[in-house]
């Protein structure tokens, strides 16, 4: 089959559907054929020709494009292109597939039009979030670049450090940031502001998360309150009255004290709740910074404009909504391998066919058309993201045993006795003497032992093998008898523990030769 | 010779051996140890050879003939191969013992009364160690080298049939005791019966015991092969033999203790055989949990350990396999080249004889001041960026902390999965040793990387 990479035609749009690595990996091991319009890559960094050298097909002519291909690769939803002065939706037909971010529930008509087309539509914002589908969760590797990126973007409108110094010229203290919402996106965020130097604080309604928020080295902000706030699929859901009012005043409390406040709270399928009021936003010293991801759904905080930068109250507020795009090579290469993730799901016999076969749980979950029928929304998953409750957690084992009972060692010793008087009553001393030297040579070896690193067990094996050997010494005690039966018995007992001394010692000597510091 | 000179020589040789074992304590010191052993030797063996007076060609040649072969076996075998030959050269203490028993019992005795009997109980103990031994030995080399299957062989009511031969062994003990105070060299009809069960036993107990047992089963062998030695020295009257075999006897003792305790087992479960092949309820019980692997190429797992600082190499019998130690060291020079930390964490029963993962790593040249202990590093692992773990399954199995109805409940492991990622190299899904499942692939931190670990490794190590 054959996949058809069209430039991106959003304003301000960098990223491009596929890199030519992915490419390169969609022809070997898949066994497409891969056709990209000229010049797509180029505002992500990739040139025609790096397209070119892994076998990708440059085509010219962006109509060539959308009419050959069967499947489509996109980043943005289809919308209206300037250069060709046609709808993206008018230009598919009838049994393509198209792959890219579609935001089905908000773009309903965007869905029938598609439907009209007789196309089938995979969306890359409704693949699942079950684990095996974490390599194509585009949603989820935008957002770490759009964490990243909003760090960024603060550092660039901030006035100071972020990391704090002591120079020649006086103190720096170190920048303060409030991360709200430690999804993806927030993690990143707090990871990129940490690796900077600043003091990084974060919040989030989920419990759950304080665990990654510290494993990241920063501090998790907790109300006195008890709510939980995950909800299905690992997503936040809408707090209740209390809850929030707790939690404007821990954000009010916090305003005054922090430099930078990244907001990345979002609801599915609702407007973005509105955390950052104007009067936290006048309580914030001048030259602060507020980077709100959630500008496009309106904004966690109020004063934010999509799209752009503002400045008041002395606070910039950055309300870009395309900071993946502002990464373009990276944004492309994650997503770009999400699809390739995803195109391998569905092309199970990698000769080049894609199939849509919905009893595979992501395909289905991600397609929103299928032939021209509307297959949107899909059967909730079965599986949530985040953790079993704690409930589920399965008990330490009780490793402690019952208390060593004092009986078992007084028999074993009482029995030790009793056999040891036994022998001494009858044994003659000739024997005794012996005896004593035995269970001396017992407990040297004992306390010797012990002291062996483990590291040299297998030279000790081998060692002691060889010094077992020792049996030797009776056979030549009796090879010199007139018996030749006796004699030829020994002889063999010396030849074959004359094997095992020299090969117990020189393999020994070898394995020993190896270790070093 | 002077008596007086050979008893000192004796003494000499026994402190020489000590000194041996203990050298092992570290590696500096190890190799003197080595030589110690040596020079012990030597010394027994000229002052024992002097007092020969007849028949000197045919000790000679023996001697010389049997420690050429030695040395050249020594020279071509593998270290993969090592317990192999361990095992081997454990059945040829057995079969020398067995030897001058029956020697020492056909040259006649000068003893009478009780002596007598102790004697011939010394004479018949002797043989009976060095059978078992030597059977044992021979069948636990088979089963290393891959020539017997590695499964456990159980036969029906087998612990009946172990307690028979037993008792067999007590009585015709006891039949053998009688016919020789009775004189004119009775008694060799019921010392070759005893021979021949005592063979059968040994086949029968290793037979009886599964592959990755075989740490216990080859350090109970070396015991075993002590003390088939100091019985004999009982028997001879020679206090040097008595010395020998008590430390190789504890030696051999005190490892098997060692390596049961790192399985968590008890010595007699696993001298009766048949793990793995009563609990397959509890196995069935863990199914239910399974979840999604996540398979990784071998380009990824180089870029990951790329951008790692800290990584913890977690070998097992399956490195031994694939012969992967050389290119798993090729790796870790690179990687210490970018300044990253690797280490080695090495579980006390990783592969098939104590101490086999380090002989392993020696031989590729790895130093050994990063290879560590499992109850060394064991608290590490948070620290832990990326941990591998290579041909290795039951050490690393989570359950064996969770599920107190896994059969491995309690066993010490490896505690990798609070690392940041773990990869494992593996060939399938197919379950380890004890036939657990391993919770510890469904991870969600853990990676898979499926295949051939030297193959895989090879690629990974061309990615970096």
């Amino acid at each position: 089959m054959k996949i058809g990479i069209p430039k991106e035609v959003h304003d301000g749009e960098r990223r491009v559907a596929t890199t030519p690595e992915v490419a390169s990996q969609l022809i070997k091991k898949l066994g497409f054929e891969v056709a990209i319009q000229s010049g797509a890559g180029v505002t992500a960094n990739f040139s025609d020709a790096a397209y070119s050298e892994v076998g990708v097909a440059v085509v010219e002519d962006a109509k060539k494009i959308w009419n050959d291909s069967d499947i489509i690769l996109k980043v943005r939803a289809p919308e209206f292109n300037p250069d060709l002065k046609t709808e993206e939706v008018d230009l598919l037909h009838e049994g393509q597939i198209i792959i890219t971010f579609l935001w089905p529930a908000q773009n309903p008509d965007l869905l029938k039009k598609l439907s009209e087309k007789k196309v089938t539509a995979l969306a890359m914002d409704s693949i699942p979030r079950i684990s095996r589908a974490q390599k194509m969760d585009a949603l989820s590797s935008m957002a770490n670049i759009a964490g990243y990126r909003a760090v960024v973007e603060a550092a660039q409108h901030f006035g100071r450090f972020f990391t704090g110094q002591i120079t020649a010229a006086g103190k720096i203290p170190p920048a303060k940031v409030m991360v709200i919402g430690a999804g993806v996106a927030g993690l990143a965020a707090i990871g990129a502001a940490r690796s900077m130097g600043a003091i990084v604080r974060a919040f989030d309604t989920r419990p759950e998360v304080k665990e990654q928020v510290e494993s990241m080295d920063a501090d998790f902000l907790e109300l006195d309150f008890e709510e939980e706030g995950s909800g299905t699929g690992g997503y936040a859901k809408v707090m209740s009255k209390e809850f929030i009012a707790a939690e404007m005043a821990l954000f009010a409390e916090q305003a005054k004290e922090v430099d930078i406040i990244i907001t990345t709270a979002l609801i599915p399928g609702k407007p973005a709740p509105e955390l950052i009021l104007e009067d936290m936003v006048k309580s914030m010293k001048d030259g602060s910074v507020i980077v709100d991801l959630a500008a496009e759904q309106g904004g966690n905080c109020k004063l934010s404009e999509a799209g752009k930068v503002v400045k008041v109250h002395g606070v910039s507020i950055i309300g870009y909504t395309d900071l993946p795009s502002r990464l373009a090579t990276q944004s492309s290469q994650l997503y770009g391998t999400n699809l390739r993730h995803l195109l391998t799901d569905m092309c199970p016999e990698k000769d080049g066919n894609a199939v849509v076969n919905f009893e595979d749980e992501v395909v289905r979950g991600a397609t929103v058309v299928k032939n021209g029928e509307i297959t949107w929304p899909p059967p909730a998953p079965k599986l949530s993201a985040a953790p079993a409750k704690p409930a589920e957690e399965p008990a330490p084992v009780d490793v402690a045993e019952e208390k060593p009972s004092w009986v078992g060692p007084a028999m074993t010793l009482g029995i030790g006795g009793l056999a040891l008087f036994g022998l001494g009553a009858v044994a003659p001393a000739s024997f005794m003497a012996h005896f004593t030297v035995f269970v001396l040579a017992c407990f040297v070896g004992y306390m010797v032992i012990w002291n062996v690193s483990p590291a040299l067990h297998t030279p000790l094996m081998s060692v002691t093998n060889a010094v077992s050997s020792i049996i030797v010494i009776g056979a030549i005690l009796q090879i010199g008898s007139g018996e030749k039966l006796i004699m030829w018995l020994s002889g063999l007992a010396v030849l074959i523990t004359a094997i095992n001394i020299a090969g117990g010692f020189a393999v020994t000597r070898r394995m020993l030769e190896m270790f070093r510091k | 010779m002077n008596p007086g000179i050979v008893t000192v020589s004796y003494i000499g040789a026994t402190i020489l051996f000590i000194l041996a074992l203990g050298g092992l304590s570290n590696q500096e010191t190890a190799r003197r140890g080595n030589i110690y052993g040596i020079i012990g030797m030597f010394i027994a063996l000229v002052a024992t050879i002097a007092g020969v007076t007849a028949n000197i060609g045919i000790l000679v040649g023996g001697l010389v003939i049997g420690g050429a072969v030695g040395l050249i076996l020594a020279k071509r075998v593998q270290m993969t191969e090592m317990p192999e030959l361990v095992a081997i050269l454990h059945s040829l203490v057995g079969l020398a013992a067995v030897l001058v028993g029956f020697a020492n019992f056909l040259g006649g005795s000068h003893h009478s009364g009780v002596e007598l009997t102790i004697h011939d109980i010394e004479t018949y103990l002797g043989i009976l160690i060095g059978a078992v031994t030597f059977s044992g030995s021979i069948i636990a080399f088979g089963k290393l080298s891959g020539k017997i299957t590695g499964n456990p062989m159980l036969i029906p009511g087998r612990h009946w049939f172990n307690l028979g031969l037993l008792v067999a062994s007590i009585y015709i003990c006891k039949m053998f005791v009688d016919q020789s105070a009775a004189g004119h060299g009775g008694g060799l009809t019921p010392l070759l019966i005893m021979t021949g069960i005592a063979l059968l036993f040994g086949i029968h107990m290793v037979m009886a015991i599964g592959g990755a047992d075989m740490p216990v089963v080859v350090s109970m062998l070396n015991s075993y092969s002590g003390w088939a030695a100091a019985a004999t020295g009982f028997m001879l009257n020679n206090d040097l033999l008595i010395v020998t075999g008590a430390l190789v006897g504890s030696s051999g003792a005190i490892l098997s203790y060692i390596m049961c305790r790192a399985m968590n087992r008890k010595f007699l479960s696993v001298i009766a055989g048949g793990f793995g092949t009563t609990s397959g309820s509890s196995a069935s019980a863990e199914e239910g949990e399974q979840g999604e692997v996540v398979a990784m190429e071998a380009h990824e797992v180089a870029q990951l350990l790329k951008d790692s600082k800290e990584v913890m190499i977690i070998p097992g019998y399956g490195m031994a396999v694939a012969q992967a130690q050389h290119i798993v060291y090729e790796i870790t020079k690179a990687l210490r080249a970018k300044k990253i930390n690797v280490r080695f964490g090495i579980h006390p029963v990783a592969g098939r004889m104590p101490g086999h993962m380090n002989v392993l790593l020696a031989e590729a040249r790895v130093p050994y001041d990063i290879v560590y202990e499992m109850d060394e590093i064991n608290d590490d692992f948070p620290n832990i960026d990326v941990s591998i773990v290579i041909g290795a399954n039951d050490i690393v199995n989570p359950s064996a902390q969770t599920d107190p109805n896994s059969p491995i409940a309690g066993m010490p492991v490896m505690e990798c999965w609070k690392g940041q990622t773990t990869v494992v190299l593996k060939r399938g899904m197919a379950t380890g040793y004890a036939g657990v499942q391993n919770p510890l692939f469904f991870k969600e931190n853990t990676r898979m990387l499926f295949g051939d670990a030297g193959k895989s490794l090879d690629e990974v190590f061309k990615s970096l």
